[in-house]
C-alpha cells in the first residue's frame, strides 16, 4: 500500500517591517501613535540601560548580567500587547520587558548586584522574578495559565520568554505538552538569538526552525523576524487573542541575534565570527523602528536628542537609588525560609547574630 | 491510612475552591492506591486532573499554580520517580520566598507512597526522606497510621509552604483506626510520644512503627524494661525539643529508621542528641537501619530492611551497655 500523508504542516513566517523599512500594509497591526512612541521609548531605554550596565559591571559596581543589546523588539514589541490583567514569566534575557512592565531599574540592578530585593517588585503584579534555571519557568507558566482558567479569567494570559537552548531542556517538553493539553492560555516566546553561550542552533538542535516544535503539541508555531518590534507585536496580539477565545497556547519564535556576550563573565570572541556579528548589528531593532518614526514625521534628531538626555537623567537616578543601597537587618535571610521560622532556626538566627555582632548591614 | 489521607482531601477540597489535586491517574482511576478515591465524582477533571506523564511538569506547573495563589496537592506515582521534578523542589519550592523576601511563596503539597513492603518493581521500595529534609525551605512529614496521616495532610494543605508528604505504602492497609468526625490539625514539626517510658528512648517514623512497636513489647515482655518510643511523624522541621526531654530522662536511645544507613534522618536525629543530651546518655545512640546498598529487588528485599528481630537486638545492645 502506497504511503498517504498522515498530516501537513507549516511554519509560517511572519514580517511586517522589512530591514530596508518596508511596511507590508495587508499585516500591519495598526499601532497608534502613541503606541509607537512608547514602543520607541521602551526600546531606547532598554538599550541605554544595557550600555550602562555594562558599564557598571565593568567598574566593578555591579555583578555579572547578561546583556540583552539587539533584543529589544523581541523583548518590548510584546509588552505592547499585554494588559495589566496579563503575567510575565520571564527569563534572563528580557530588561526591555521587565521595564515595560512597570519594575524599576534599580529593582534590575540589586539583583544583578546580589540583592534578593531585586526580585521585590512593589506595586507591580503578576509579574515573575528573573528565572535562572533555563526552562523551569517554562511549567511555571503553564501552572499560572492554569489557574486563570480554573478561576475564569477570560480577558489574562501568561506571556512566558525562554531562549533557543531552553528547547533542548525536558522542562521546555513538559511546559509546553502541559500548556497544549490543558489549553491553557499561554503565549510562548522563543528568544533565538542564535547562541547559548557557545553553542550554535546546529549544535542545539536537529530542527530547522524553533518555532516547528510547537506542531508536535498540537499548538500553533510561528516564526517571527525578531528584530521587527510590528512582527513581535502582532504575533503576540493573535497569540493573546487566541488565549483569551479559549484556544489555547502559541509558540513563537523570535529570531533575533545576541549581539553583545552570554554574560560579562563570557567572551564570545572565542567562539564566533566577528563578521556574523557585524552583520546582525545592520539589523538593529532601534534603527528600524526610528526610520519607520521618521518616515512617518514623529520623530527627528531634536526628538532623539531629548529622549536620550530624558532616559540618561531616568537611569542616573535609578543608578542613585540602587547604589544608596539596601539597609536591611543583617539576619533577613533567616525571615523568609518558611512563614514563620521556628524554634530551631530562632536558634541559628541567635547564633548567627551573636556570631556576627549582630546589627544591620548597609551595602 | 489510604481512607485518613482520602478523607483529609475531601474535607480540605469542600473547605477551600483553591485546593487541587493533580497527578498521573489520580481522576478517573482514583489513583493506583485509591488515595484520591471518590475526588472526581465528587470535584470535577478541572479540580482534580489527570496529568500526562511526566514528573519534573506535575510540580512545575503545581509551582506555577501556588505562585498564582492555588493549594495543589500534586502526586508523584511513587516516590521513586519523584527524582526527576526534584529540580523545581531544590529550584523552586524551597527557595521562592527567600527568593522574593516572602512576596511569593510555594504553598503546596507533593505526595509520595515510599517505602519498602509491597513487593514491587525496582524504583518502588527506597526511603530517600533525609534527601527531601536536606533542602532548606521545604517541610517533609511522613504518618504512622490512619488519624495522623490524616491530620497530617490537612496540616500540609493549609500550610503556607511546600510540604513533602511521604507515604508509608506498606502501612496504606496495615490496621485499621478510628478517626474523629471532626477535622483534625496536626503541628507539622512536632513529634508524638506514643508510649512512656523511663529507661530507653526509641525514635523512629513510617512503617517502622509498628515494626518498633512490635520489638518494644517483646523487650518488655522479656525484662521489665521502661520503654519510650517516639513517632517522629515530621522530618523536618524535627522535633528536638521532645527527643531531647526524652533522652535527658531514659539516658539511652535507639534511632529507627527503614532508610539506608549513612547521612540519613537518623544521623541528625542523633546529632541533636549529641547537641542537647550528650550528658545525659549511659550508652551511645544505637541505629537500626538498612545498609547503605541498593535497594535489592523484591524477592530479597524482606531480608534487607530492618525487621522486628533487628530492632529488638538493637534495643538490648543498648539497653545492657
Amino acid at each position: 500500500m502506497p504511503l498517504k500523508n498522515a498530516h501537513k504542516f507549516t511554519v509560517p513566517h511572519l514580517q511586517v517591517l522589512s530591514e530596508k523599512g518596508t511596511l507590508d500594509k495587508k499585516l500591519d497591526p495598526g499601532l497608534s501613535e502613541t503606541q509607537l512612541l512608547r514602543l520607541y521609548r521602551a526600546m531606547t531605554l532598554a538599550r541605554e540601560a544595557d550600555q550602562r550596565m555594562l558599564r557598571l559591571q565593568r567598574q566593578g559596581r555591579m555583578g555579572t548580567f547578561s546583556p540583552s543589546t539587539g533584543q529589544e523588539a523581541a523583548a518590548c514589541g510584546p509588552m505592547l500587547a499585554l494588559s495589566e490583567r496579563d503575567w510575565l514569566v520571564p527569563a534572563f534575557r528580557e530588561l526591555g520587558a521587565m521595564l515595560m512592565r512597570g519594575v524599576p531599574l534599580h529593582r534590575i540592578l540589586l539583583f544583578w548586584g546580589g540583592w534578593e530585593e531585586g526580585n521585590v517588585f512593589p506595586g507591580v503584579e503578576r509579574t515573575l522574578p528573573i528565572a535562572v534555571i533555563v526552562a523551569s519557568q517554562i511549567p511555571h507558566a503553564a501552572g499560572v495559565a492554569y489557574s486563570l482558567k480554573y478561576r475564569g479569567e477570560k480577558d489574562a494570559a501568561v506571556v512566558c520568554y525562554f531562549g533557543d537552548g531552553a528547547t533542548s531542556e525536558g522542562d521546555f517538553h513538559e511546559g509546553m505538552n502541559f500548556a497544549a493539553v490543558w489549553k491553557a492560555p499561554v503565549v510562548f516566546i522563543c528568544q533565538n538569538n542564535h547562541w547559548a553561550i557557545s553553542t550554535p542552533q546546529e549544535k542545539q538542535t536537529g530542527s530547522k526552525t524553533f518555532a516547528q516544535k510547537a506542531i508536535a503539541y498540537g499548538i500553533p508555531g510561528i516564526q517571527v523576524d525578531g528584530n521587527d518590534p510590528l512582527a513581535m507585536y502582532k504575533a503576540t496580539r493573535d497569540a493573546l487573542d487566541r488565549a483569551n477565545n479559549g484556544e489555547g497556547p502559541t509558540m513563537i519564535e523570535a529570531l533575533t541575534y545576541r549581539v553583545s556576550m552570554h554574560t560579562t563573565a563570557d567572551d564570545p570572541s572565542k567562539y564566533r565570527d566577528t563578521a556574523e556579528v557585524e552583520v546582525w548589528k545592520s539589523r538593529d531593532p532601534l534603527i528600524r523602528l526610528r526610520n519607520l518614526l521618521n518616515e512617518r514625521g514623529l520623530w527627528g534628531e531634536e526628538k532623539e536628542a531629548a529622549l536620550l538626555a530624558e532616559i540618561k537623567g531616568e537611569i542616573d537616578a535609578e543608578v542613585r537609588i540602587y547604589e544608596h543601597g539596601i539597609e536591611a537587618r543583617s539576619d533577613i535571610a533567616f525571615d523568609h525560609v518558611f512563614a514563620s521560622p521556628g524554634v530551631e532556626l530562632e536558634e541559628q538566627r541567635a547564633a548567627f547574630l551573636e556570631s556576627r555582632g549582630g546589627g544591620s548591614t548597609n551595602a | 491510612m489510604v481512607q485518613g489521607i482520602n478523607l483529609a482531601l475531601h474535607e480540605e477540597m469542600q473547605r477551600d475552591p483553591k485546593v487541587l489535586v493533580m497527578g498521573q491517574d489520580v481522576g478517573v482511576n482514583e489513583g493506583v492506591f485509591r488515595v484520591t478515591a471518590g475526588l472526581h465524582a465528587k470535584f470535577g477533571e478541572t479540580r482534580v486532573i489527570d496529568t500526562p506523564l511526566a514528573e519534573s511538569g506535575i510540580l512545575g506547573t503545581a509551582v506555577g499554580m501556588a505562585l498564582a495563589g492555588l493549594r495543589p496537592v500534586a502526586e508523584m506515582q511513587f516516590s521513586g520517580f519523584s527524582y526527576l521534578a526534584l529540580g523545581h523542589l531544590e529550584g523552586h519550592c524551597s527557595r521562592y520566598r527567600a527568593r522574593t523576601h516572602g512576596a511569593l511563596s510555594v504553598p503546596l503539597v507533593l505526595r509520595m507512597p515510599y517505602g519498602g513492603g509491597v513487593r514491587a518493581l525496582e524504583h518502588h521500595s527506597e526511603s530517600r526522606e533525609a534527601m527531601f529534609a536536606h533542602l532548606p525551605g521545604i517541610k517533609v512529614v511522613i504518618p504512622s497510621g490512619p488519624r495522623n496521616a490524616r491530620a497530617l495532610m490537612t496540616a500540609a494543605i493549609q500550610d503556607p509552604d511546600t510540604v513533602v508528604f511521604m507515604e508509608p505504602k506498606h502501612s496504606y492497609r496495615a490496621f485499621r483506626e478510628d478517626v474523629p468526625e471532626e477535622p483534625e490539625l496536626m503541628d507539622i514539626g512536632k513529634a508524638h510520644v506514643v508510649q512512656e517510658g523511663s529507661e530507653l528512648t526509641v525514635i523512629t517514623w513510617g512503617a517502622m512503627l509498628r515494626k518498633t512497636l512490635e520489638a518494644v513489647s517483646e523487650v518488655q515482655a522479656k525484662r521489665e524494661a521502661s520503654v519510650e518510643v517516639i513517632d517522629l511523624l515530621s522530618i523536618s522541621p524535627m522535633d528536638t525539643k521532645t527527643i531531647a526531654k526524652s533522652v535527658r530522662k531514659t539516658g539511652r536511645c535507639v534511632v529507627v529508621q527503614e532508610a539506608p544507613r549513612s547521612f540519613g534522618t537518623a544521623s541528625e536525629v542523633i546529632a541533636r542528641i549529641n547537641d542537647t543530651a550528650l550528658m545525659y546518655l549511659e550508652a551511645p545512640v544505637g541505629r537500626v537501619a538498612s545498609f547503605d546498598i541498593v535497594t535489592p529487588y523484591f524477592a530479597r528485599e524482606q531480608n534487607y530492611f530492618p525487621g522486628v528481630e533487628d530492632i529488638r537486638r538493637g534495643m538490648i545492645k543498648t539497653l545492657d551497655y
